[in-house]
């Protein structure tokens, strides 16, 4: 039925344990609302994952993606089932994720390195000394990410001096500037063109290869899955469930040039196939 | 760019001078009696001539403006930046707020009176009451659209409610904030007078009020004339403020004449 694609780069499963586990969803249900009302977002979901990978979630729209980067952040309990995050039940404040949405929100009367340094504004030990380094330490902190990004020479500059595309990598340095273990990213390039999106796919590869946080990618793009993830975890139509988890062991660091490559489209079929079944059987369940 | 900006401003002035050149020569035109209708030139001279007189009343509707003005904007900032952060006082506070807001505060002044007697206090309540309430909607209003996004990034990273409204909703307040300012200041002066004319010995809104009463017309002029400068004085000063604190929210106009 599907086509099979290469099993030396994909469809291996997960083996249990193996890494330290960075985040642990068992039986994790989420509902808005109460009573009639009651939206279920994410339904009995169960995911494990090792420090130090990077995960893309992908499927179709309003299936609960979002909602699960909610649970791993703190910003929504689970209304039953566990969230476990480095460790300990989940609490807000304790876990100082980095986080990026769509949206790249830096703050207007800024400059766009003192934008990057907002979170050492905020998070310990940092905020602690924020005054006393801001002009040394952390300013040249923010200048080696940005310099990684590409942006080197733009800190000075501000939020509306600058593209989309460079004020989404300004964002990405925003949310690593305080070394977090875990990055969650929520479509952080869907406001993007092709190209920009492209060069920034290998942007963020690179800084998760020298920085190693947990990624958690939340993302529509089959190809941006493809190219950044080390595993991909197909959910379905609301309430949402994970369909289908899977590696994904292109060498990297990968290129645009491999997305076009005969295993990459086959792995891209498949996940569109698993998507598009979750999109017919919801719509017969709605009908 | 800068000579369009010189031309904008000449045109102004002009207009101005213009409309005094007009009512000097309707009056003169038409024979109006100083009674009904002063020149414009017979209402300097009598400015000129009383300033002595008018200068302790400037003074004290300046005072009591600003002074209930300094107020206003303490109690607007405060409750401002209650009903801005939190939706519940939002949808809680806001009928009772339009309530005391559309009460004509004309009609506040004879309470007023009533309560602390005639004279400052009055005023200065009455400048209060009428200015604070543009400075709550827009402390409320700049604090209620801080990006959803932002906050979630913020909160994520362990942020607190204040440490999000010191760094992200009260700077993102300021221009709303200085806007309202350069109104509210305006309302403070139109409040402070008001309270005057109504139920006070000193002030200028007292010194017109005696004036039209012995049909010394010029003076009552005068005092408009005052007003009206005063007035124009106040809004300059706020606007300057909000260009220098906030430049950053009009840097359209800055990219265009640059």
């Amino acid at each position: 039925m599907r086509m099979q694609p290469n099993a030396q780069f994909y469809g291996r499963p997960v083996p249990e344990g193996s890494a330290t586990t960075a985040i642990e969803l068992s039986e994790a249900s989420v509902t808005f609302g109460r009573g009639d009302r009651a939206v279920p977002a994410l339904s009995r979901t169960t995911l494990k994952i090792g420090d130090g990978e990077f995960v893309a979630l992908v499927g179709p729209s309003g299936c609960g993606k979002s909602t699960i980067l909610r649970l791993v952040s703190g910003l929504v309990q689970p209304t039953s089932g566990v969230v476990i995050v480095g460790g300990r039940e989940v609490a807000a404040r304790a876990l100082r994720v980095g986080m990026a949405f769509q949206n790249p929100t830096m703050l207007p009367w800024m400059t766009i390195e003192r934008n990057i340094m907002l979170p050492l504004k905020i998070v310990e030990p940092f905020r602690s000394n924020f005054r006393k380094l801001r002009k040394t330490e952390f300013r040249d902190r923010a200048n080696a990410l940005l310099e990684q990004v590409g942006l080197k020479g733009f800190g000075n500059r501000y939020p509306w001096q600058l593209s989309g595309g460079m004020l989404q990598r300004a964002n990405l340095c925003r949310a690593l500037i305080h070394e977090p273990r875990m990055l969650l990213l929520d479509e952080p390039f869907g406001a993007l063109d092709q190209f920009t999106r492209e060069e920034l796919w290998a942007i963020l590869q690179n800084l998760w290869m020298t920085h190693k946080p947990t990624v958690l990618l939340v993302t529509h793009d089959l190809r941006e899955a493809g190219f950044l993830a080390s595993r991909i975890c197909v959910m379905s139509a609301r309430p949402g469930r994970i369909l289908d988890d899977s590696r994904v062991e292109f060498a990297r660091p990968r290129t645009v040039a491999m997305t076009f490559e005969p295993d990459f489209v086959a792995l891209n079929q498949k996940l569109r196939a698993f998507i598009e079944d979750a999109r017919s059987a919801a719509e017969e369940g709605a009908g | 760019m800068f000579g369009v900006d010189i031309r904008q401003k000449a045109w102004s002035a002009g207009l101005i001078v213009l409309f005094f050149v007009a009512w000097e020569l309707f009056c003169l035109m038409t024979g109006m009696s100083d009674l009904v209708l002063p020149r414009p030139s017979q209402v300097f001279v009598t400015l000129v001539q009383r300033f002595p007189v008018l200068w302790p009343h400037i003074v004290q509707t300046l005072a009591t403006t600003m002074l209930g003005f300094v107020l206003g904007v303490v109690l607007g900032v405060a409750l401002g930046a209650i009903i801005g952060v939190s939706k519940t006082a939002y949808d809680t506070c806001y009928p009772l707020l339009i309530g005391f807001s559309s009460i004509p505060k004309v009609a506040v002044v004879p309470i007023f009176v009533l309560w602390f007697g005639s004279g400052t206090v009055p005023a200065v309540l009455t400048a209060l009451s009428i200015c604070f309430f543009p400075i709550v909607v827009n402390i409320a209003t700049g604090l209620a659209t801080t990006e959803p996004e932002l906050e979630d990034v913020l909160k994520a990273l362990g942020a607190s409610k204040l440490d999000i409204l010191w760094n992200v909703g009260l700077p993102r307040t300021m221009p709303f904030f200085f806007a309202s300012l350069k109104v509210a200041v305006s309302y403070a002066f139109v409040g402070a007078v008001l309270s005057e004319t109504v139920a006070s010995n000193r002030g200028i809104g007292n010194v017109m009020m005696t004036a039209s009463s012995n049909f010394n017309v010029p003076l009552v002029f005068a005092g408009l004339f005052v007003l009206a400068g005063l007035g124009v004085a106040l809004y300059v000063v706020f606007s300057l403020i909000e260009g220098q604190v906030t430049g950053w929210a009009t840097r359209k106009n800055d990219v265009i004449a640059t």
